[in-house]
């Protein structure tokens, strides 16, 4: 059941990101382009998501477990930090020059063409990067120690 | 500023946002999780037991989503602009930030700005400034 769950809510989330316009590349660049002829369209995805969640949300946080039973697995850190900073730089830049963020993406795959495909493994390898780096900042770290 | 009035569809947009951000409530009722797209393919990177099969539940989820929608009504364009090259810096970009900005558009942008989390707003700020100064260069300094 987990399972299915997961995967239905995958397709509700992906047929979101089509019906909203996200799905295109060249959408996601005309509302970044403020300086040109900008479309806020995208701003309204992210207004009707965040009001939908915020009603929702403190609710379904309060809950000790999952309908299914999961542990609820709700992100803990609040530090605000250089790698949060830096991270969310770095991927705004990339986001910018190609109109993709990693659901967008996901989405287009089986649209055909190429293109999502060599976005796609190239993001898969920068994310590999990142755990080749933390894993040997690790390993350096536990010898200093 | 001058608006796009012939691309402006704010009542899909709006659908399309109420669908994302009910699925999103949805799957942390249901399975505890959050939908941050960048974390969900990212942590099958570092495959953990019992922490792989809802993963590709939910990438399947998306990914066959077009076929679903397709079945129904014609599919809008994508529209790539970006070349071949570009298209792979921009990938590395954004899987290297999202991992270390602890998330993406979904994670942070719909999840946590949902949940009223500071360090989301502050992610959130930071991306969408890095992508209205990159799209500012590359059409109208370089451009």
């Amino acid at each position: 059941m987990k399972v299915v769950s997961a995967l239905l809510a995958g397709l509700l989330f992906g047929l979101g990101l089509i019906v909203s316009g996200m799905s295109d590349p060249s959408k996601v660049l005309g509302f970044l382009d403020l300086a040109g002829k900008w479309d806020p369209s995208l701003a309204f995805v992210m207004g009707g998501a965040v009001v939908i969640g915020a009603l929702m949300f403190p609710f379904v946080s309060k809950r000790k477990s999952s309908i299914f039973g999961n542990t609820m697995r709700l992100p803990t850190a609040t530090r605000i930090d250089r790698r949060l900073v830096l991270g969310g730089l770095t991927f705004g830049v990339g986001w910018g020059l190609a109109g993709y963020c990693p659901g967008p993406a996901l989405a287009s795959l089986a649209q055909g063409g190429g293109k999502p495909w060599v976005f796609f493994i190239a993001m898969l390898i920068g994310m590999a990067l990142f755990e080749v780096i933390e894993r040997a900042k690790g390993k350096r770290a536990s010898k200093a120690a | 500023m001058t608006i796009d009035w012939n691309n402006f569809t704010p009542w899909a947009s709006l659908a399309g946002g109420v669908m994302i951000g009910l699925a999103s409530a949805l799957f942390l009722l249901f399975n505890g999780k959050i939908a941050g797209i960048s974390g969900i393919v990212g942590g099958l990177l570092r495959p953990a037991r019992g922490d792989v099969v809802w993963r590709i539940a939910f990438v399947a989820g998306i990914v066959v989503s077009p076929l679903l929608f397709g079945a129904a009504r014609a599919l809008p364009r994508v529209d790539i602009e970006a070349s071949y090259p570009l298209l792979i810096i921009a990938g590395l970009l954004v899987g290297v930030g999202t991992r270390y900005g602890s998330g993406c558009t979904s994670g942070h942008g719909v999840n946590g700005l949902s949940r009223g989390s500071l360090r989301s707003v502050v992610a959130t700020a930071a991306f969408m400034f890095a992508g209205f100064v990159t799209v500012f260069i590359a059409r109208h300094v370089l451009g």
